[in-house]
């Protein structure tokens, strides 16, 4: 964006392809407004952009190290390469350290069928993981009167905190601890069913890409997400319609 | 000086297992044991898990038989939540066991047990399998893959996949019956009760050769168990248990299956996994009785339907009073497939299986809940508990295989007496160890909640330990 605030219109390339955008785009919007791929865990539409997952990953001519595409800016006459063999490794070695890092047994997950984590392992060729499983011990909280909070199943991805602060404004989420300590709580790391600031809306549960978080009572495969209304709730009260 | 004789692994059977065989001084045999080798721990690897969980992740106990594990472990789950299942639900919940039932019992007789009845306890291991019946008798092996794709398909059809959906839900089932797969399944019925017919007109003259092997296989008077309905009718997904002796007296009757622990008891043996489960007002081992196909038409006063029960007085004339004998586990597993068929035709045919109804939605409501079924093997019990927040605290699981540990043994020790010569053990003897086994169509993935596939060696050991002889092959 100009310093005086005003949007330009940039050129650049993307594989090769010379493509226009708006001054204030991310690499990654523009990839995607112009259907090229790019895999995204951490990142939602109508929250804000934090680069945690390392899955945006791309090549910027002139870069000596990949940049997350989420949270780069575009800028004139940038060339950006999203897909040759470095990326795709970088990209599945990410996903095995994912998998490595908690509990993802697919077969038995409340998200089996309708998670991202999945999908992108589908589509990105995951067969094995190469790396040994942690096989960490979490206890599950299933205290809140709805819903369920699963830490073996969460890839940190924050998707929860981010919503519950920019959009819901409760920030009952944070993550506490580092590295391989960190993990989602609650509150002041308090049982999610006794935490006050819980406005009970559920949004955290729609937006979660895995199976970490979940309505009660569902089983098996069943934990179908809505995480298309942020876009429109955001721009909704933004307009006070 | 004792010996031991050790049959490790023992094949076509589900699971691994060894058998060790006693020999004393005299070059008698002493003792007999069946060793269940290994351990999965899922009652424990539960602990801590949502209950909503459990029916898909108790399924993972086998690959054979996850809808009866599915079974047993929703109906717990209907318990803890103290809902009442729609009817439809539960009835198609039935037709999905039933069609379980007819897939496993057509993999036991046809794929591991045919191989022994046509080709002869003695011929060539090498031979006798699927394969070697498929070039003796090609029709044979051809109708025990069709039932088995039968049955399978209609798992398939009503829970998206043939093994391990995850259809089955706590409260019902996650999906109504469609049209098309409703006249799919129904078109089926037929044919099963064609192929059912074709077996038993091949079966009745060839079993007419086994005379000495009925005799000993695992032919000893015990107690049986099973489901029953009110009608006192052979069941297999509801009902309550029965006991029968076995000069056919009913000795408990009408038990709730939430009460299965008064009755029955658990005994863990320092050389197996697999706990031996015994009747507890007759202590162990005396308690020993037998589940199953054979146990469900001993205690059963009919099957409830036409030409299951035209079958069955040909079953009750083998013998006065319930058939002793585990060689005839193959007859009672033909009349089963031929009831459940019957049955799955009379709940299809009804409109009521359309109902959209399928489901009762519910918070945990019961911090107790326990699950009875009957798996293809025998009686299925799910137990667990849950805190208030519905997360499994404990679970318990006796699997059919389980109840007929005990039985098991002394079939064990019953053939190798009879078969035995000194410390010299022909294929034959061997052969018919592993044939009692296969009788009662063990499931040991499932009765140390573990898997695999189990294969043969014969240890002979000294009282000290040393192995004087190994037979492999």
């Amino acid at each position: 964006m100009a310093a005086n605030g005003q949007i330009k219109i940039f050129t650049l390339k993307i594989d090769g392809k010379d493509v226009s955008a708006r001054s204030d785009q991310t690499v990654l919007q523009v990839c995607r407004e112009n259907e090229f791929f790019i895999p995204t865990l951490c990142h939602l539409e109508g929250l804000s952009n934090i680069g945690a997952c390392r899955l945006c990953m791309v090549e910027v001519a002139g870069q000596r190290k990949l940049l997350p595409a989420c949270t780069t800016m575009v800028s004139e006459a940038m060339e950006v390469t999203t897909t040759n063999d470095k990326l795709a490794h970088y990209r599945k070695m990410t996903l095995e350290l994912i998998f490595s890092e908690r509990n993802h047994t697919c077969s038995v997950c409340v998200s089996n069928n309708h998670c991202e984590l999945q999908f992108l392992s589908q589509k990105l060729g995951i067969n094995h993981i190469r790396v040994p499983y942690r096989f960490p011990k979490f206890a599950v909280d299933a205290s809140h009167p709805y819903f369920i909070l699963d830490h073996n199943r969460c890839i940190l991805c924050t998707r929860c905190v981010r919503v519950c602060d920019e959009i819901e404004g409760a920030h009952v989420w944070d993550v506490s601890g580092r590295g391989i300590q960190a993990k989602v709580i609650t509150e002041l790391n308090q049982p999610w069913g006794s935490a006050d600031t819980c406005t009970q809306c559920g949004k955290c549960v729609n937006v979660c890409p895995v199976g970490a978080l979940s309505e009660k009572g569902r089983s098996v495969a069943e934990n179908t997400k809505r995480s298309g209304f942020l876009p429109y709730l955001t721009a909704r009260r933004k307009e006070k319609i | 000086m004792p010996k031991t004789i050790t049959i490790d692994p023992v094949t076509r059977i589900e699971g691994h297992a060894k058998i060790t065989i006693y020999v004393d001084d005299n070059g008698t045999i002493s003792d007999a044991q069946f060793h269940v080798t290994q351990l999965r721990g899922f009652e424990k690897l539960s602990e801590g898990r949502p209950f909503t969980e459990m029916p898909s992740l108790m399924a993972r106990i086998c690959g054979i038989c996850p809808v009866s594990h599915l079974m047993a472990s929703a109906k717990a789950c209907d318990n803890l939540m103290a809902v009442k299942v729609p009817v439809t639900g539960h009835n198609l919940r039935k037709v999905m066991n039933m069609a379980q039932i007819i897939q496993s019992h057509a993999l036991s007789f046809f794929h591991l047990s045919s191989p022994d009845l046509l080709l002869g306890m003695d011929a060539d291991p090498a031979i006798r399998n699927i394969l070697g019946v498929a070039a003796k008798r090609p029709e044979l092996a051809k109708d025990g893959i069709r039932l088995r794709q039968i049955g399978q398909q209609m798992i398939e059809l009503l829970g998206g996949k043939r093994i391990h959906p995850s259809w089955v839900v706590p409260g019902g089932v996650n999906a109504a019956l469609t049209a098309e797969h409703r006249a799919a399944m129904l078109k089926e019925m037929p044919e099963i009760k064609e192929i059912v017919r074709r077996a038993l007109n091949w079966y009745h003259p060839v079993v007419k050769h086994y005379q000495e092997e009925i005799a000993v296989f695992a032919n000893f008077p015990t107690l049986f168990m099973g489901l029953v309905n009110k009608n006192g009718e052979v069941e297999y997904y509801d009902g309550t248990l029965r006991f029968m002796d076995s000069a056919g007296n009913i000795v408990s009757d009408g038990i709730d299956p939430s009460e299965y622990d008064t009755w029955i008891g658990e005994k863990v043996e320092s050389y197996s996994y697999l706990k031996s489960v015994f009747y507890k007002p007759m202590g162990y081992p005396g308690g020993i009785y037998r589940v199953g196909p054979l146990a469900r038409l001993n205690i059963a006063s009919k099957c409830g339907t036409p030409l299951a029960d035209e079958e069955l007085a040909g079953f009750r004339s083998i013998q006065k009073g319930p058939v002793s004998s585990s060689f005839h586990y193959h007859y009672a597993r033909l009349i089963e497939i031929l009831n459940c068929a019957e049955r799955v035709e009379d709940i299809l045919k009804d409109d009521e299986c359309m109902n959209p109804h399928v489901r009762a939605i519910a918070n945990p409501n019961c911090f107790d809940g326990v699950g009875v079924s009957e798996a293809p093997r025998g009686t299925l019990i799910h137990h667990y508990r849950i805190d208030e927040n519905g997360l499994i605290k404990w679970a318990n699981l006796i699997i059919a295989t389980g109840h007929n540990n005990l039985a098991m043994n002394r079939g064990v020790l019953q053939v190798a007496r009879h078969y035995l010569d000194g410390l010299n053990p022909k294929e034959g003897m061997l052969n018919r160890i592993e044939a009692v086994i296969r009788t009662f169509d063990p499931c040991l993935s499932c009765s140390t909640h573990a898997a695999g596939q189990m294969p043969m060696q014969i240890d002979i050991q000294a009282p000290n330990g040393e192995i004087l002889k190994t037979i492999t092959r």
